[in-house]
């Protein structure tokens, strides 16, 4: 291979990915309604660092991170994880492939079976790839309850008889089990109380650091993404409207979108609260049943003008590495915030 | 001499325990606050330390078994509302102290449209016929900015989205022009931006209401934004209360230093270097198994002396207007 150094540390690659959802018919002789969950979004994930998703409820997160790691049905587009077309992955290849990509969920408390042993659910994807022999995953489950700060005898509790910190910490040495590349994180401390979720926030970070590993890496919390996260993704009701590096997506903002979720950050800091504009939204986010025509955001944009409704604004790159989805946002990055500050 | 305004609400060593399986909880342990008129009042903390608890005891809806109110006084217009009736209890709820909880959908109910449950919430308090609460049913979702609240107020709940849910459960809380608002993690399942929303209608009610708001919530960020003071619980117990600035620029009580520090907030702009947060280590201790006696933060507190085993520490002014509840200031003023 003679790839690009840049190129050749890129993990995970996302171009143009669909995943749509049939509902039930309303009656019988209607067209299904389907939903556009994810609706077109490409990005790339260096190896070793962490990828943000942030946006509305309801605007795909979840959904691509369940594409890329295909716990959902890939409409259409691209997923490859190193050199693998996860895309194209079927039956005992697939299952056989899963060792590279695991996931901790939102709910220490739902993700767990109740009555298996703490030991057993780390143990369990291992068993299920089939790696290592018995003495192998004894000693290796044990290693991993190190790993995320619980004493290997905890393996013979049940999930009850952790707290919820303890509990998530499980959830992370199941997702480490198989040494995979990349771990989606699907709001991985927003059932935890701030105390607990420094300890797993920090966790995450030294994993990441010990192993090389990669995130993929989803919050509601701005402050907990702008902590967390290398590259950051906005994404409106199943688009990416604005990607950048953590420094400029912060300092920089572009899209009106990634203006207006700024801004409604409620923040303990002085600095933060004087430095921003409110942009204030009114009313929700269209239904992404019928995605309206033009930008998605137009609805709800207090800049929007007739172009706006009509005409779909691509994906362009104003700096490095900074990209946004937006008419108004010229070619060398004045936006309509800035204009209407004069 | 400052004159104080006189608080509308004094929570005076409050007890309120639940008899479980596993022995008594002391949900809240002696608690002792006061909200003056007009205020915000934020009580925050970790989950299980008894907000909600508090809040359920301040309207006397507490689940009686397995909870009881074991002791103290809530004094609300010079009486004490653990001592009233249960009918005259039921006329200051949802008159003068209304509530609005997390999650609307539990407290909304799904087989009556929102124009039912509004009415309804109306006739409880006065005798007005229906088509008149009716007609102030869509004023109240008008007045909240509920879109299109001629045609909205047919909707059942499962229609409406989450902030316009919490906006219905607003326009009931101050359908009859309450005097005191208690508003339990009222944003905490919606979006930063529909948050936002509802805070500033929050806000807004209170001044045209002239209301006073108990704000529960664990977001420092919604404190410092919404709330002009803070109680700060821990284990049923105030360890830090205080004016919301000065509990952000000058925390007293460990654990409220904790609460601040292990917080990622969202920076103007960010730093290039990223330290590990700052943990506060261990978890809140189910009340069942605290010793009475010692501060209930000490088996966490990096800063934890002898004495703060054995003793519980006192309230302790700190400046006029802020207290916290630990040791380590007496040894400051004594020192
Ligand atoms: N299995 C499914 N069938 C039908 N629709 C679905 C399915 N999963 C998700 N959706 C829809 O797809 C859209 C995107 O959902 P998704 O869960 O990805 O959003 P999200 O950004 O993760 O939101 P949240 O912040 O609430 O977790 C939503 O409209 C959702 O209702
Ligand atoms: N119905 C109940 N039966 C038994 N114990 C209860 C009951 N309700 C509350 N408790 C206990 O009382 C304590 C305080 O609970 P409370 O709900 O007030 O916490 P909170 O501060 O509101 O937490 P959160 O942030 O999670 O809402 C907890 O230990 C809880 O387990
Ligand atoms: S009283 Fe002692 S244990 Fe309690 S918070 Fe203060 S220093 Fe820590
Ligand atoms: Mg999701
Ligand atoms: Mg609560």
């Amino acid at each position: 291979m003679n790839g690009v150094a840049a190129d050749q540390e890129t993990l995970l690659r996302v171009a143009d990915l669909k995943v749509h959802f049939q509902q039930k018919k309303p009656h019988p002789l209607a067209a299904a309604p389907v939903v556009h969950a994810v609706d077109g979004v490409s990005f790339e994930v260096r190896r070793g660092t962490t990828f943000g998703l942030v946006g509305e409820s309801g605007s795909g997160k979840t959904t691509t991170a369940l594409a890329v790691i295909r716990l959902v049905h890939i409409t259409a587009g691209q997923v490859k994880l190193g050199e693998i077309d996860i895309g194209a992955l079927e039956g005992s290849e697939l299952r056989r492939q899963r060792r590279h990509m695991q996931i901790i969920f939102q709910d220490p408390y739902s993700s767990l079976n109740p009555r298996v042993r703490a030991g057993a659910i780390v143990r369990e994807p291992l068993e299920q790839l089939g790696m290592g022999d018995r003495a192998g995953r004894d000693e290796r489950v044990a290693e991993l309850f190190r790993h995320v700060g619980l004493r290997p005898e905890q393996q013979a509790l049940f999930p009850h008889q952790f707290s919820g910190g303890q509990r998530q910490r499980i959830g992370v040495a199941r997702a480490l089990a198989t040494n995979p590349e990349l771990i989606v994180c699907d709001e991985p401390v927003s059932a935890l109380d701030v105390a607990i979720q420094a300890q797993i926030l920090n966790l995450l970070r030294g994993l990441q650091e010990e192993f090389g590993l990669t995130y993929l890496f989803i919050s509601h919390d701005l402050g907990v993404v702008q902590y967390m996260c290398d590259e950051i993704a906005v994404m409106y009701l199943g688009q990416i409207v604005e990607q950048a590096d953590r420094i400029s997506l912060f300092t920089e903002a572009l899209h009106p979108y990634t203006w207006a979720l700024l801004s409604a950050v409620p923040s303990a800091d002085p600095e933060v609260r004087d430095k921003r504009d409110r942009i204030r939204l009114v009313g929700d986010p269209p239904s992404p049943i019928d995605p309206p025509p033009g930008c998605r955001f137009a609805s709800r944009c207090p800049f929007a003008q007739a172009q706006c409704t009509s005409e779909t604004p691509a994906l362009r790159q104003i700096r490095d590495g900074h990209t946004v989805a937006c008419h108004l946002v010229s070619d060398d990055g004045v936006t309509p915030m800035r204009r209407s500050a004069g | 001499m400052t004159t104080e305004p006189t608080p509308v609400l004094e929570v005076r060593a409050l007890e309120t325990c639940f008899f479980t399986d596993a022995g008594t909880v002391g949900a809240v342990d002696g608690l002792t606050f006061s909200i003056r008129k007009g205020d915000t009042l934020a009580l925050v903390g970790e989950s299980g330390c008894g907000k909600s608890v508090t809040a359920l005891s301040i309207l006397r809806l507490v689940p009686d078994p397995p909870g009881r109110i074991a002791g103290g006084e809530i004094v609300f217009e010079g009486r004490d509302l653990l001592r009233l009736s249960s009918r005259e209890m039921r006329r200051i709820r949802g008159n003068a102290i209304s509530m609005v909880f997390q999650d609307p959908m539990t407290s909304l109910n799904p087989v009556f449209t929102i124009g039912d449950q509004i009415s309804e919430a109306i006739q409880t308090h006065e005798s007005v016929p229906r088509r008149t609460a009716w007609r102030r049913s869509v004023e109240l979702l008008e007045l909240v900015r509920m879109p299109d609240p001629h045609r909205r107020v047919h909707d059942y709940p499962h229609r409406l989205s989450g902030g316009m849910r919490q906006r219905v459960m607003m326009a009931m809380a101050v359908a009859c022009g309450p005097k005191i608002l208690i508003a339990d993690e009222p944003t905490t399942a919606l979006d930063v931006t529909i948050q936002a929303q509802v805070l500033t209608l929050l806000d807004r009610l209170k001044r045209e209401f002239g209301m006073t708001v108990l704000l529960i919530t664990h977001d420092l960020g919604v404190v410092a934004e919404w709330a002009n003071r803070v109680v700060v619980m821990y284990a049923g117990r105030k360890v830090e209360d205080a004016p919301v600035d000065e509990m952000l620029t000058n925390p007293k009580h460990p654990y409220t230093r904790g609460l601040i520090a292990c917080v990622p907030h969202l920076q103007a702009v960010p730093s290039a270097e990223r330290p590990p947060l700052t943990e506060v280590p261990g978890v809140v201790p189910s009340i069942v198994e605290l010793g009475r006696g010692g501060c209930p933060f000490a088996p966490r507190c990096a800063q934890a002396m002898a004495r703060c085993r054995e003793q519980m520490p006192p309230p302790t002014a700190v400046v006029e207007g802020h207290q916290a509840a630990c040791w380590l200031l007496e040894e400051a003023t004594e020192a």
